[in-house]
């Protein structure tokens, strides 16, 4: 909001440890330490195996999860000095699943996402009217605006998701593996949509990713986590070696060069 | 792609457009005013609509209507008729109402305002105060006082079914959280152990008998206004509360992470949704016994009929659980006084049956 503040991160985890109850009693950390700072405007791949601690760390970012111990801030606030509403309108996830409710049309759905900004006691303002148009346009779902959720292809499920987390109208945008279930062409044309998004928008993009190669294709920065811990955090041309792969991964890759000299890593099958 | 986005742009009707809701709530109220002349008017000494409708505009509105009716017609309208026909209206439109917040709420369509507990609490309240004299003598005669107007089984009821679905949430806390699949099962498990007592109350109620099962299967037959004065005010005040919370209820479907990502406080507001719920069945419930069917079929009616968006729902769930209650009643004093719940049930079960098939060959047409 303020320019002066324009080189401190909009969102910050610090020693952040977080941990889910067992049934036994215990506590299975999950997270263990991890310092990830988001400047305004950064567009971040987030890699790692199952199990590594993306999902948590999203949930963390979004205030679901509370810290075992560190902090998250969001504009230098611990996000549990933030009520409900107010972090909603700065934060959107898009969740890895989401159970659609049956029988609500796009528009209503994406109008959803207005929630957090709710002025009126039944309307919507002319504001909420324009933010879901943008989000629709923005979320290139501007024709499914009447059509039924339940109706929604998976890459029309997406774009709708998307939508709805746009009208929000959010500075931080938490994606959990968006290109899920998607095809080639929806996966290149979901992470595109976002990129201009965050060109048009200026919002800071934290998106949790599989494909190590769409990874680098789409973020000028990656962040791996292993075992809760971050193990690389940089360029993805510089870090996503084979190497690394085999490390965290424990996968055999081959590397190559593209033609505009990007690293492409191959998958070495028996 | 450019001429849809244009025309979003330009105006996008988003949720239900005015004529929509006008036409859903217009026609819901005419619906209502029609199944209360109708109600009223109706019954074993006749009297006409039109004299009907004359003496329910003079002695409700006030209009300046010149009296061609019989004093014993007046009578008979306003002091038996109509506030039996406005209870059944609360009724109806609070268990409607109740039953619409229970199924987002608990995102079950089974669920309906008795499912986590106030039933079998109410029935145990209701049921202990119908046999507090046989059970304690010296209760005989505090068993036919009142308290605010009402009676001692009115009261029971009424905090039995409150105090149980309390038990229930405190039971159903872990961690500082309510998942609802808990709050449904333990709901479950405490109406097992109350409706244990009720059957035990019942092995032991000799003659008492009658009474309990008809309260067990609803009855409107003691409507009075004093019970009205105490019904109405509660129900209008949680009926407020939760028809302007629609937003939150849209926002709970999508479960309950996704809600507190779009700024939900979903622990503080399924519990206020919970409270305020189970205060209109309580109230409802102390009044009228445990009217079954009404509550869980009304908010699926409507549903096909209007859609899912509770802007809409809340509000229409009250106005047609009302007219519907008002005319099962009707048949039920016209059927010779058998308790309105067989009513509901016997006509309405099998209608609703109809409609889910017709909605099910509607919408497989509309694929193929």
């Amino acid at each position: 909001m303020s320019t002066g503040v324009a080189t401190a991160p909009l969102v910050a985890a610090q020693g952040l440890v977080v941990g889910y109850p067992l049934a036994s009693g215990g506590r299975r950390e999950v997270l263990r330490g991890v310092d990830l700072a988001l400047t305004r405007g950064e567009l971040v791949a987030l890699l790692g195996t199952n199990g590594s601690g993306k999902t948590t760390l999203l949930r963390a970012f979004a205030g679901t999860l509370h810290p075992d111990a560190g902090s998250v801030t969001l504009d230098g606030r611990s996000l549990g000095d933030w009520s409900r509403p107010a972090l909603a309108r700065r934060i959107a996830v898009l969740p890895q699943q989401l159970e659609l409710p049956v029988g609500f049309t796009v528009a209503e759905l994406v109008a959803m996402g207005r929630a957090p900004h709710a002025r009126r006691l039944f309307a919507s303002t002319a504001e909420d009217d324009r933010a879901v148009a943008r989000a629709l346009l923005d979320a290139d779902a501007a024709d499914l605006a009447d059509r039924r959720a339940e109706e929604l292809s998976g890459g029309e499920r997406q774009r709708l998701l998307v939508a709805m987390a746009l009208a929000q109208e959010p500075d931080l945008l938490l994606l959990d593996e968006p290109t899920l279930h998607l095809d080639l062409a929806h996966q290149v044309g979901l992470l595109s949509a976002i990129r201009r998004l965050r060109a048009q928008r200026g919002i800071t993009v934290l998106a949790v990713l599989h494909d190590l190669n769409l990874a680098a294709g789409f973020a000028p920065r990656a962040v791996v986590l292993d075992g809760g811990r971050i193990v690389a955090d940089g360029l993805p041309d510089e870090i996503l070696s084979p190497d690394l792969v085999q490390r965290v991964f424990g996968v055999p890759v081959d590397e190559a060069r593209t033609t505009e000299g990007r690293r492409h890593l191959a998958l070495r099958l028996d | 792609m450019r001429a849809a986005a244009a025309a979003t742009t330009g105006r996008l009707a988003v949720g239900p457009s005015l004529t929509r809701t006008a036409i859903v709530l217009g026609g819901g109220a005419i619906v209502l005013v029609v199944a209360m002349v109708v109600a009223v008017a109706v019954g074993s000494v006749g009297v006409s609509i039109g004299d009907t409708a004359a003496i329910l505009g003079h002695r409700l509105l006030g209009l300046p209507i010149p009296r061609t009716w019989s004093v014993g017609a007046e009578q008979i309208i306003f002091d038996v008729r109509l506030p039996r026909v406005l209870t059944a209206m609360l009724v109806g439109g609070g268990l409607a109402l109740a039953g619409t917040v229970f199924q987002a709420l608990l995102r079950n369509p089974m669920a309906d305002p008795y499912i986590i507990g106030t039933a079998a609490g109410a029935s145990l309240g209701a049921i202990a105060g119908l046999m507090a004299p046989i059970l304690v003598p010296a209760l005989a005669i505090g068993a036919g006082s009142s308290w605010l107007g009402l009676g001692v089984v009115q009261v029971l009821a009424f905090a039995g079914g409150l105090g149980t679905v309390l038990l229930v949430y405190a039971v159903s806390r872990t961690n500082g959280r309510v998942p609802v699949v808990t709050l449904l099962l333990t709901g479950y498990a405490v109406s097992s152990v109350l409706a244990a007592g009720v059957a035990l109350l019942m092995f032991f109620s000799g003659q008492r008998l009658g009474a309990i099962f008809g309260w067990l299967m609803g009855s409107l037959a003691n409507a009075r206004w004093l019970n009205l004065a105490f019904a109405a005010p509660l129900l209008a005040i949680s009926g407020a509360l939760l028809v302007i919370r629609w937003r939150r209820l849209n926002l709970l479907l999508l479960g309950d992470e996704p809600a507190s990502h779009l700024g939900l406080d979903v622990e503080r507001e399924k519990l206020a949704l919970t409270m305020l719920a189970t205060l209109a069945t309580s109230t409802v419930v102390a009044i009228s016994g445990t009217i079954g069917f009404v509550g869980l079929v009304v908010p699926h009616l409507l549903r096909l009929a209007i859609g899912p968006d509770h802007r809409l729902l809340l509000p229409a769930s009250i106005l047609f659980g009302a007219s519907l209650l008002a005319l099962a009643d009707l048949g039920a004093r016209l059927a010779g006084g058998v308790p309105v719940g067989i009513v509901t049930a016997l006509i309405g079960a099998p209608f609703f049956i109809y409609l889910l098939r017709r909605s099910r060959d509607l919408s497989r047409g509309a694929v193929a």
